[in-house]
């Protein structure tokens, strides 16, 4: 293959690189950052999206590097979702009259490393796109010097997020050691013919699972997600629980779909397992919870216990759930903290279920947003919550194992429990006396919320349409590395 | 006609986008209420006449199903609709009430009126739609998505409980539902389709059915309500806004027995022959137990959920029969009780408008001031007891004929319902109507206003019509309730 091939599969990662570099260097000369900047960070972001879909399919630097059907499904939600953050969070420092430059530069970065993890044939590849999508992640979530809770929030982060990317390492040197490869096709031709090294071989694997699963929050590796979100910024936490998310699934999607087919047995239940724990603990520690953002962190515990649930179903079906699922899940979380970033009273951010009391008189567009957030995410039809799970479980019941069974009415109990919580929400806002006048919502927030609800209710109702093929072809191309 | 299902379905949206288009031409306030009151009515008013047409057209000699519209979706979804000689009577029903509904609450409701019709018109739409949806997915779209509407309807315009009773109703109801829904994935999974006319001629395997069938009895039971699982309806009822309670008694109960007679016995035969006694015991005990509960209410709308929940048992106990008398009798006995109840909810409420409060020793010697009330009040609690020319008796009767011949014993224990509702129905009668004004605060209770009365004339004559002529329900349902029990028959081999 020919340096310019090779080239051309990786242009999308190559633009946003050359992007960020180009708005870094801009950045630090000018010190300002004006609605040029902002807009050149989300053009660069549509353009990687746009290349990614039109560009070329293959595999390039020798299997290291793969653009295929999935990768290009990931990339255009991750960069697009990432481009809505560098205008939600642009606008919110700019409210805060603390603008920096900093910002867009560190969210194209972040979603420069998801990309790379999206198309990652190599466990190396992998790791170097976790690295950089993390780096730029803790310092997104100290976004605010200033406030100590923000400092916090990085901090803890950066703790437990190099802990987890020395066990996903671990992991990955246990995999080298007993295959003798670092690339995905290798691993799975050795994994299949199992032998002698097959029990190292899953002791490497369940570290990688670990890693990745501090990465996406599934319990019992979630310990880090409440605090984070609370003390990093609205819209910053907006950004945390859409992209990486995503592209933290697609690399279990990777690593197992492409390099670990043959395991489905053992990685199935480990993954169960995990998915299960995190579907009760987000729902019964979201229980006690009063912040809005706490809130949402276990329902992002919860919600992706489901989605883990859709790729222990494994194959195409399953992984195809998955996609689905954090699709749609992506939008609404989106919606969600947009519309959270949107209220604010006398200037401060309304972050607590109370501070929602008798919103609906207030705000009643935003209120019915949220509204329409809380039953997506309790997973109430029509909503398109409600089709997230409906793939999963479907995916979950569809494999005939038991086990999978199971787990999937597990899941569907657990939800029930979860939907306390969010029609506290609903109560607080529709039931309760107002507890006092709204500040103007910022008008880019509440477009974004607003377009997102009318998504999550009625667009998804015809989205589907082509979200389902799409996801199909992508969850297709798994395991041909 | 293509597409009249559709369009009686969403014809309540078409309302609520009028609404709200008044709402944002003129703003908040009272000239915009009452504007918002006439579209509802209209409205739901339109959708009757649509829903008379429908029944008009249908054809009762076939025993398939009629007016269907088949659209496909995506991943092997298909908007699907239909209606046969069974779920033609709800969608009637339903479309009946809300007009009753609309009306009753025009003085009642007086904050946030706006959003309260829009709650009513979109439950419309839900309602109509679980009655018509053939496609297992959009069946379960439009029974769960009620639960919204209603949670809103309890929670904003209920009574001082409403919370906990809006909370409530919305957790019991969805742990039965997403059971359902697992079936549900389950059914797709092993057949293949979602479409119900296709599920209803597949073969599950008889283990399997077992598990489904506990499933669907999960979301069903809960919904009916089944004694042990009826606690969350006296807590919804008591605190729902009138038209709420007649939405709830009338209608949101009968999805419970259509589902019976949709799903468990036409798509898990044996196993509802296998759970039958384990049915028949839990409607014989809900109908004894629960009319016995009833006798000792303080609350008159507390009674009356009670002895809601005594008559789903014989709806219960006559659909497990699996006989022609036992199924007709369970039809009859819902489409009558969402009349009957209805109209006994519409009582409570014209009491409560004027004295904001429920408790039966409040009252007492209305007769005195308020003789048309009390002949109304009298002609449906005579329905409710089951009185020979009223809708009540024909489907208490008919369900002990079907189960006499399929359980003697289960037969014997719920005639005594028949006395025991007369003992409840009464004595309540008599306490808030007999004897003489006690109560200072009743002395100027005015009677009935012509709203009032014009909300109650259709409920009397329909309670009366199909009491006297019962032809007219049966003339409908006979062939496909022939199917269905001949199908069953020939599954279960008996």
């Amino acid at each position: 293959m020919t340096f310019s091939a090779n080239f051309s599969l990786v242009l999308p990662e190559v633009v946003l690189a050359i992007a960020a570099l180009v708005l870094l260097v801009a950045g630090a000369f000018r010190g300002k950052v004006g609605a040029i900047f902002t807009l050149a960070a989300v053009a660069s972001l549509v353009a990687a999206a746009a290349t990614a879909v039109l560009g070329p399919k293959g595999a390039a630097f020798g299997g290291v590097y793969v653009a295929d059907a999935a990768a290009t499904y990931a990339k255009v939600a991750i960069y697009l979702s990432s481009a809505v953050a560098v205008v939600l969070g642009d606008r919110w420092l700019a409210q805060r009259g603390d603008q920096k430059f900093e910002y867009a530069v560190l969210v194209v970065l972040a979603a420069l490393g998801m990309g790379v993890t999206a198309s990652a044939g190599d466990l190396i590849s992998l790791y170097v796109g976790v690295e950089l999508q993390s780096l730029a992640l803790y310092v997104l979530a100290a976004m605010r010097r200033d406030d100590a809770k923000s400092s916090e929030a990085g901090l803890k982060y950066f703790v437990l997020g190099a802990l987890s990317s020395g066990l996903l390492l671990y992991g990955s040197s246990l995999i080298y050691g007993f295959t003798g490869s670092t690339h995905f096709s290798q691993i799975a031709l050795a994994a299949a013919h199992g032998g002698s090294h097959g029990v190292g071989l899953l002791f490497g694997l369940v570290f990688v699972i670990c890693g990745l699963a501090f990465k996406v929050s599934a319990a019992p590796f979630h310990m880090w997600t409440p605090d984070v979100y609370e003390g990093a910024p609205t819209p910053v936490v907006g950004f945390f629980a859409a992209a990486p998310k995503l592209a933290a699934m697609m690399m279990f999607a990777r690593v197992l779909g492409d390099a670990f087919p043959a395991a489905e047995a053992q990685w199935r239940q480990v993954l169960v397992i995990a998915a299960l724990l995190s579907v009760f603990v987000g729902a019964f520690a979201g229980l006690a919870q009063s912040n809005l953002k706490r809130l949402w962190a276990y329902s992002s515990i919860a919600n992706v216990g489901y989605a883990l649930l859709g790729v222990a179903a494994g194959g195409e079906v399953g992984l195809q759930s998955m996609l689905i699922f954090m699709t749609l899940y992506m939008v609404d979380v989106t919606g969600f903290f947009a519309c959270l970033q949107a209220l604010n009273r006398d200037g401060k951010p309304m972050e607590t279920i109370q501070d929602m009391a008798g919103l609906v008189k207030q705000r009643p567009g935003v209120a019915l947003a949220m509204t329409a957030f809380s039953l997506s995410a309790l997973g109430l039809p029509p909503f398109s919550g409600f089709w997230a799970k409906y793939f999963v479980f479907k995916a979950a019941m569809g494999t005939g194992d038991v086990v999978m069974q199971w787990a999937a009415v597990l899941g569907l109990v657990g939800s029930v429990v979860a939907a306390f919580y969010y029609l506290r929400l609903i109560k607080a806002m529709w039931f309760d006396e107002a507890a006092g006048a709204v500040d103007a919502p910022s008008p880019s927030a509440r477009a974004v919320g607003f377009a997102a609800a009318i998504f999550s209710f009625p667009i998804v109702l015809v989205a589907l349409v082509w979200l389902e093929p799409a996801a199909k072809a992508a969850a297709a191309a798994f395991g041909h590395a | 006609m293509s597409g009249l299902l559709s369009l009686t379905t969403f014809a309540p949206l078409a309302g609520v986008a009028v609404i709200l288009a008044a709402r944002v031409l003129h703003g908040a306030g009272e000239k915009t209420d009452t504007l918002a009151k006439w579209i509802a009515l209209v409205t739901t008013l339109v959708t009757f006449g649509l829903s008379i047409i429908l029944t008009a057209q249908f054809d009762p000699k076939n025993p398939g199903f009629q007016f269907v519209e088949d659209v496909a979706w995506f991943a092997g979804l298909h908007y699907r609709m239909g209606v046969d000689g069974i779920s033609v009577l709800f969608v009637l029903l339903t479309a009946f009430l809300l007009p009753i509904c609309i009306v009753a609450s025009w003085k009642s409701v007086e904050k946030r009126v706006v959003e309260y019709l829009i709650a009513f018109l979109v439950l419309e739409t839900l309602v109509i739609g679980v009655f018509c949806a053939l496609d297992l997915v959009l069946f379960y779209l439009f029974f769960e998505g009620g639960l919204v509407p209603m949670f809103l309807i309890i929670g904003i315009w209920g009574g001082k409980r409403r919370i906990y009773a809006a909370y409530k109703f919305f957790l019991y109801t969805l742990l039965g539902s997403v059971l359902m829904l697992a079936a549900i994935l389950a059914m797709i999974g092993i057949s293949g389709t979602a479409s119900i006319p296709e599920l209803m001629t597949f073969k599950f395997a008889p283990w399997l059915q077992t598990w489904l069938w506990l499933a669907f009895f999960a979301s069903f039971a809960v919904k009916m309500p089944m004694w042990p699982v009826h606690t969350w309806l006296p807590d919804a009822h008591v605190e729902a806004p009138t038209a709420g309670s007649v939405i709830l008694a009338g209608i949101l109960l009968k999805m419970g027995g259509y589902g019976f007679m949709r799903f468990s016995l036409p798509m898990f035969p044996n196993a509802s022959e296998m759970f039958q006694p384990l049915v028949f015991a839990m409607s014989a005990i809900a109908i004894v137990y629960t009319s016995l509960v009833a006798f000792r209410q303080t609350d008159i709308k507390k009674l009356i959920a009670y002895s809601s929940v005594a008559h789903m048992g014989f709806v219960t106990m006559g659909i497990f029969s699996g006989n022609a008398a036992g199924e007709q009798g369970a039809l009859f006995q819902m489409l009558s009780h969402g009349i009957i109840s209805g109209a006994l909810f519409l009582c409570v409420g014209v009491v409560y408008d004027r004295m904001h409060t429920r408790e039966i020793a409040f009252y007492g010697g209305l007769t005195n001031r308020m003789p048309m009330y009390a002949a109304v009040f009298m002609l449906f609690t005579m329905g409710n007891v089951g009185l020979p020319g009223t809708s009540g008796f024909v489907g208490e009767i008919l369900t002990m004929t079907g189960v006499y011949k399929a359980s003697t014993w289960t037969a014997i224990v719920s005639a005594s319902g028949v006395i025991l509702s007369a003992m409840y129905a009464l004595t309540l009668y008599r306490r808030v109507m007999f004897g003489e004004i006690t109560n200072p605060q009743l002395t100027t209770i005015t009677d009935l206003d012509k709203r009032e009365i014009l909300i109650f004339a259709p409920l009397i004559v329909s309670t009366l019509v199909l009491g006297i002529y019962p032809n007219l329900v049966f003339n409908l349902t006979a062939t496909s309730v022939d199917a269905l029990v001949g199908a069953w028959r020939a599954a279960v081999g008996g």
